[in-house]
């Protein structure tokens, strides 16, 4: 490079900083225990070598699967020769539109009234991102947000990051393998009026133990006593039972019951769109005009993180949302990753009897959703790890979209072996 | 009783209402001089030729598939932005000690650096280190670092209105002021939004005082290739404050100067002392992206990927930059060159020495409402014009009613 040097001493070659690096204090940061997972079986050698880690649906060869609907949907869109020309604050108009449909409900009348506003978001992630920074910023009746125990492990660090007070309700009952129904009751009928309750929509990540509608009734009713406001969670929309409206029920339920929610949503999973990162935030407001108020905030919230987000995966999904025979399509496939889910877990309790096993699986049919809870205690994780090479959580949860036909017999002996 | 009763209604970001505004207004004559994205003399939004042929061999692929990226993004993304920045050669990527964030667009990139320097700079959660951001700037850099948790968000003198050129002795002054540690934002090339851009020289001085005050460089390059038609001109401040021995965070925007304005293209470029710092910064980086968007999105990045990376479609890319600098440098030409023909009032040989896709064009508040207002030629309150607006159909009629403006309104 040639510089000038007019008036000015110029060096010729590389000087260094007079002073030690800014970052010298900057410590390492933990690993992350799912990568860690992910790292280690990349480096096993066994071929018979399972990875139960992974949070992403696979096929039954074991392989990622890209929607039949998604590729017909993004043939559309090239066909269309769009321009790349920036997003409202708020994404794509015809996403939004089509996420809250989704969510809600076609006879919803949140929907009609326009009381609702849904903002695009990177993911479930930038949805839960946003929501907890309008929480901190504008409910300022209550900072502290109340997770189940457990919850998804990037729940706290969201929530703290944007400086609530982390706190927890009993839900897991690990003596069941299944919902602490009278526990979680106990704990909200204490939580302080407005405080904010986070509730996974369906298929609770990582135990996979939902409330059943009875339960989810009482609960309703239990959290509009305590004037609490609800967040939930619905990143399995479909995904879990396999049908859109089922999955979406305690969502619907909440909101005819009154409560004014905020909802996250992610369309990660149920349309294998992880890496486009397309996702929606909805707040339920009272009025239309409320709706405007909180919109023009969701904005100015939005612009200094990222300006305005992706098109492709909005464009996608809309596409499929909007276009009745890929929306046909998608209700099939999405059904059929439901379905094989469920399959592995009855083989997969089948197969434990079938060993030999003394134990009671039935936890592993009723769970639902990617995620199996499998009562495993760490000791067993690691010998299941270590003598069979099946990689999964110390907190024994295995992903079910690892499991394939080929390899649950391998798993129901291995699981079997550390466990008898 | 609603949670959300109290809620104010916020006014709208600016640059919005203005497209907003322009879109209602009936006007055939409509000239939208606001937003900052890249148009054809046609007036048409331009999806680069070589983002075209890139996409189809994405759709094409049949290997690719839709899973996450990793935290930081794409590998073979951020090495190669990174590159494009700091050059083939730069020391630093030699010595090993660049790392890079994928990020959503440069906001992202920025959003990221900031909340990193938050909790790891002059201090653990320091919020009390005065940013500086010059006067004027791109209005978001106020709110991403103040959102960042940075209480000392402030100006550094730049814009000379006056002289319509950059206020050197102010911006040097500052520097000597700042309190040590203090960190700088500096635009890297065409500044946005005065298009002013200092000389080497004078780049070599504002190096010297932060180098010797101990001042954090973190520049914002947004244009690299969009505002000479030449990438590694554009980034000469960049490669030579490397050369300096600093430590420094580099946003770098993919959305104008590929186009992808939509896909949300960015990177943070980190230049530390060793490889290990490097690490430890990343490790830390990836705690951030986790409770802001988990991963980034992997379309543009791919797409910018191949393009880096692949030598024809590399020069392709190149090529098509040229053509949307070349054509902004000749709306520049011949908009100064209509203005001196109409004899109107004031110099307006600024418009050819600023660069990029912004010009200042020194109209005052009240000029600009009348160029809204009587003209319907939309433009910011600051005067700032997106020259890329200006076509040749078009530019006779801008020429002339800036010059109306300017005789009637003071």
């Amino acid at each position: 490079m040639n510089f000038p040097t007019e008036g000015l001493t110029i060096p010729t070659e590389i000087t260094t900083t007079h002073w030690a690096s800014w970052w010298g204090g900057v410590q390492m940061g933990p690993p992350d225990p799912i990568l860690g997972v992910s790292e280690a079986f990349k480096r096993d050698t066994s071929p018979k070598k399972m990875n139960l880690g992974v949070g992403a649906y696979r096929d039954d060869h074991g392989k990622p699967f890209v929607l039949d609907c998604v590729r017909k949907a993004e043939a559309l869109i090239a066909s269309k020769q769009l321009d790349k020309e920036y997003l409202a604050i708020g994404g794509l108009g015809d996403f939004t539109k089509s996420c809250a449909l989704l969510a809600l409900g076609a006879d919803s009348e949140v929907l009609k009234s326009g009381r609702n506003i849904t903002v695009q978001t990177i993911s479930g992630t930038g949805s839960l991102c946003v929501g907890a920074n309008f929480l901190s910023r504008f409910h300022s009746a209550s900072c502290d947000v109340y997770l189940p125990k457990p919850s998804w492990g990037n729940h706290t660090p969201i929530f703290r990051d944007a400086g609530m007070q982390l706190k927890a309700y009993r839900y897991y009952d690990p003596s069941t393998c299944g919902f602490d129904f009278s526990g979680a009751l106990d704990d909200i009928s204490k939580m302080p009026e407005k405080s904010v309750i986070m509730l996974h929509a369906c298929a609770h990540n990582p135990t996979g133990v939902d409330p059943k509608p009875e339960q989810w009734k009482e609960i309703a009713d239990l959290v509009k006593k305590r004037d609490l406001l609800v967040f939930f969670d619905m990143a399995y929309q479909g995904f879990a039972s396999g049908d859109i409206d089922r999955d979406a029920w305690a969502v619907r339920h909440f909101i005819e019951q009154g409560h004014n929610i905020v909802l996250s949503q992610s369309f990660a999973k149920n349309m294998g769109l992880y890496g486009e990162r397309v996702g929606g935030f909805t707040v339920v407001c009272n009025d239309a005009e409320e709706a405007k108020r909180v919109e023009s905030q969701l904005k100015i919230l939005i612009r200094p993180i990222y300006s305005n987000p992706p098109m492709n995966g909005a464009r996608i999904a809309a596409t499929i949302l909007n276009t009745p025979d890929l929306y046909k399509i998608w209700l099939e496939e999405v059904h059929g990753m439901a379905n094989r889910i469920i399959k592995m877990r009855e083989q997969l309790a089948a197969n434990l009897k079938s060993e030999g096993s003394t134990h009671n699986w039935q936890h592993v049919i009723d769970q639902i959703g990617m995620f199996c809870f499998t009562g495993l205690k760490p000791e067993q994780v690691e010998r299941l790890t270590k003598e069979f090479s099946v990689y999964m959580t110390k907190d024994g949860r295995i992903s079910m979209a690892g499991v394939t036909s080929g390899n649950v017999g391998y798993l129901a002996h291995g699981i079997h072996a550390v466990t008898k | 009783m609603s949670l959300f009763g109290e809620v104010p209604q916020a006014t709208p970001v600016a640059v919005f209402k203005l497209s907003n505004d322009f879109k209602e207004d009936p006007n055939p004559m409509k000239v939208n001089l606001g937003v900052g994205a890249y148009r054809t003399d046609e007036g048409q939004p331009w999806v680069l030729p070589v983002v075209k042929k890139v996409e189809k061999i994405i759709v094409a692929d049949n290997s690719l598939n839709h899973e996450y990226l990793p935290i930081l993004g794409l590998p073979e993304f951020r090495s190669s932005a990174s590159k494009i920045a700091l050059g083939e050669d730069s020391p630093a990527i030699q010595e090993n000690r660049v790392g890079a964030v994928q990020c959503l667009g440069g906001t992202g990139a920025l959003k990221m650096g900031a909340e990193f320097l938050r909790r790891w700079y002059n201090g653990n959660d320091n919020m009390k280190t005065p940013v500086y951001v010059s006067a004027p700037t791109w209005e978001n850099h106020n709110s991403v670092f103040a959102n960042a948790g940075f209480e000392d968000v402030r100006p550094y003198k730049y814009w000379d209105a006056e002289k319509r050129g950059l206020d050197l002795a102010g911006f040097l002054g500052d520097l000597e002021t700042a309190p040590k540690h203090s960190i700088f934002v500096l635009h890297a090339c065409a500044h946005n939004p005065t298009g002013t851009d200092p000389t080497h020289v004078e780049w070599m001085q504002v190096a010297e005082v932060m180098k010797r005050r101990k001042l954090f460089v973190f520049f914002d390059s947004a244009y690299q290739g969009f505002a000479s038609g030449c990438l590694d001109k554009d980034a000469w401040a960049v490669r030579y404050f490397v050369t300096q021995g600093f430590e420094m965070f580099c946003a770098q925007s993919f959305s104008k100067n590929f186009g992808l304005y939509n896909e949300r293209v960015g990177n943070l470029t980190i230049v530390a002392r060793d490889a290990d710092n490097v690490r430890r910064v990343l490790s830390q980086m990836e705690k951030i992206v986790r409770v802001n968007w988990s991963n980034p999105p992997s379309q543009g990045a791919r797409l910018v990927a191949i393009t880096l990376n692949t030598a024809e479609l590399f020069a392709e890319w190149k090529d098509n930059v040229k053509t949307m600098a070349d054509r902004v440098l000749l709306m520049r030409a011949s908009l100064q060159a209509k203005l001196q023909v109409l004899g109107t009032p004031g110099t307006w040989d600024h418009i050819t020495q600023q660069i990029g896709m912004f010009s200042f064009t020194g109209l005052n508040p009240k000029q600009v409402e009348y160029m809204i207002k009587e003209r319907s030629i939309y433009l910011m309150a600051s005067g700032r014009i997106n020259m890329c607006g200006l076509t040749t159909k078009n530019i006779d009629y801008v020429a002339e009613s800036i010059h109306e403006t300017v005789v009637n309104v003071q």
